[in-house]
């Protein structure tokens, strides 16, 4: 396969009814790194990850998963494809336990490996394992993030996409969750992250796309983007 | 009142109440996981009882007739899904009323093409026409056992697939967050094809376990589907387990209704509905209470 990268967007027009919200947006992510989407509320990163997951429907533009146009895949076919989401509402099936969350789309991995079992999430997130058997809107904040994360890799994904995963989060929760993404992406699971927390950002990702009214206004390394004062100052608000 | 009439009219009730399970349970689901509002569902009860009719002549045999009409009933429950049922995931309940009720008039005119306008009667297995015998003159017959046992047994699977199975487990999300489970690699339309295909086939099974004990009749869909309704709205709509309780108090009401007020037996089940209702708006298990 000529493209190495397992995701591409390509001037990719992304509409919510009549609201054009991704405008022109160009995205790469290569197997095993990690990518963060910078930028202010509603300018387009959640909507750039619900694009690549097939949950809204670009009407302009490519989207490819591993080297085939997924534009019109639904998201179940994304998902299939090694694809995992966690949202930014959580989303937690409240009338399933927590055992039952994590199991509800446990799955092997594309190559076939079962690398993320149950008994790993649980060693990953100790305080999932004191809930098991609990209904899923009956833990707090931070725990339901922690399983949303287990639930994502309990289908092996071949990349993470992480929408927002420690806002509203107690600091100590947040840094038990940077934690796990650290894992995760030495792990070798492609991640493609939207937080707020710049420096951890700058840390983790290898590359980071700035994004201002559904558009790239940079695209770089953390390095490339530590000398860009003004734009971290002006679109970042660092 | 003798303690033994009474006794078997509690059987009596039971009976129908875990026939009235059967089918609300289908409709009940069907409207939880898919926010679908079936007015069809009663007609698969009447198909499924014509299916009785002419398979048990052509077989010899209700037992034959009903693993034969039990995938029948699935693909039509297929067909359905695929070809109306899916126009209505995203539109309002006015309009599944409607289309639903066409269904209702489409599978009435084929009943009346296809079977007539004729009542018709189903045998009973040989090996079930007996009766136990109660007392030196009341006997209860074999056959209503076990119609209870199967619709019993057929309730207890039904539990143990929701409540224990991945299968069931992805249900019970679609039903919560549909848009979720389809993010996780979950094909959320073939899930709903296949929940309301069972729903059909339990209706259809259900209209063939009491074609021997009722007379096979056109219109008897519509008659069912009322009732069956009435249980969804007393056990909460998307419960499966206020559709059991819901079930069994209906039929325990009517039967009750008929033998201890017959002159208000029209109106018990109702009664019933209107006395859960006002202590609890949601139904017993709704999710609103």
């Amino acid at each position: 396969m000529s493209n190495p990268d397992i995701i591409t967007l390509k001037d990719v027009h992304t509409y919510y009814g009549a609201s054009h919200v991704l405008r022109g947006m160009n995205l790469r992510l290569a197997p095993r790194s990690c990518l963060s989407l910078m930028g202010r509320n509603g300018m387009g990163k959640s909507t750039t990850i619900k694009t690549i997951m097939g949950i809204a429907k670009p009407r302009h533009g490519t989207v490819t998963i591993k080297g085939y146009n997924s534009n019109r895949w639904e998201p179940y076919v994304v998902a299939k494809a090694g694809i995992a989401y966690v949202p930014e509402e959580r989303e937690i099936f409240p009338n399933l336990t927590v055992r039952e969350n994590l199991l509800v789309a446990a799955r092997l991995s594309v190559e076939g490996q079962d690398n993320w079992c149950l008994e790993r999430i649980l060693d990953l997130f100790p305080r999932l394992s004191e809930r098991l058997n609990q209904w899923g809107n009956n833990l707090s904040g931070g725990e339901q993030q922690m399983l949303t994360i287990g639930r994502a890799l309990m289908t092996n994904p071949d990349v993470l996409l992480l929408d927002e995963v420690t806002e509203g989060l107690a600091p100590i929760v947040r840094e038990e969750i940077w934690s796990v993404i650290e894992a995760v992406k030495r792990e070798g699971i492609a991640t493609v992250i939207v937080d707020k927390n710049i420096g951890k950002l700058m840390m983790i990702a290898d590359h980071h796309l700035v994004i201002v009214r559904g558009e790239v206004v940079f695209s770089g390394d953390s390095i490339e983007l530590s000398a860009q004062t003004e734009l971290l100052h002006q679109h970042l608000g660092v | 009142m003798d303690w033994l009439l009474f006794f078997i009219q509690t059987l009596n009730g039971i009976q129908y109440g875990l026939l009235l399970f059967l089918i609300a349970s289908g409709l009940s689901i069907v409207f939880g996981v898919m926010g679908v509002i079936n007015l069809a569902h009663g007609s698969f009860y009447m198909i499924g009882a014509y299916l009785a009719f002419t398979l048990s002549e052509l077989t010899g045999s209700l037992f034959y007739a009903i693993l034969l009409g039990i995938p029948i009933t699935m693909l039509l429950g297929f067909f359905v899904e695929r070809f109306f049922i899916v126009h209505l995931y995203h539109r309002d309940h006015l309009q599944q009323v409607l289309l639903t009720f066409g269904l209702i008039l489409i599978f009435n005119e084929l009943q009346q093409i296809l079977w007539g306008g004729d009542p018709h009667a189903v045998p009973m297995p040989a090996v079930l026409t007996g009766s136990f015998p109660l007392s030196d003159t009341l006997s209860y017959p074999v056959y209503r056992f076990f119609l209870s046992a199967v619709c019993l047994g057929m309730s207890i699977v039904m539990y143990l697939v929701l409540k224990h199975t991945r299968f069931g487990m992805r249900i019970r999300a679609g039903a919560s967050n549909r848009t979720m489970i389809e993010a996780l690699g979950i094909n959320i339309r073939f899930l709903y094809s296949l929940v309301f295909a069972i729903g059909v086939a339990l209706a259809g099974v259900a209209g063939m376990l009491a074609a021997p004990v009722e007379t096979v009749y056109p219109g008897m869909g519509e008659q069912i589907l009322i009732v069956s309704f009435v249980v969804v709205v007393i056990g909460g709509i998307g419960s499966i387990r206020g559709a059991f309780i819901g079930a069994l108090a209906i039929g325990l009401a009517d039967v009750y209704g008929q033998v201890f007020l017959p002159d208000l037996a029209s109106v018990a089940v109702y009664g019933v509905m209107a006395g859960v209702l006002l202590l609890r708006p949601s139904g017993l298990f709704g999710r609103g209470t």
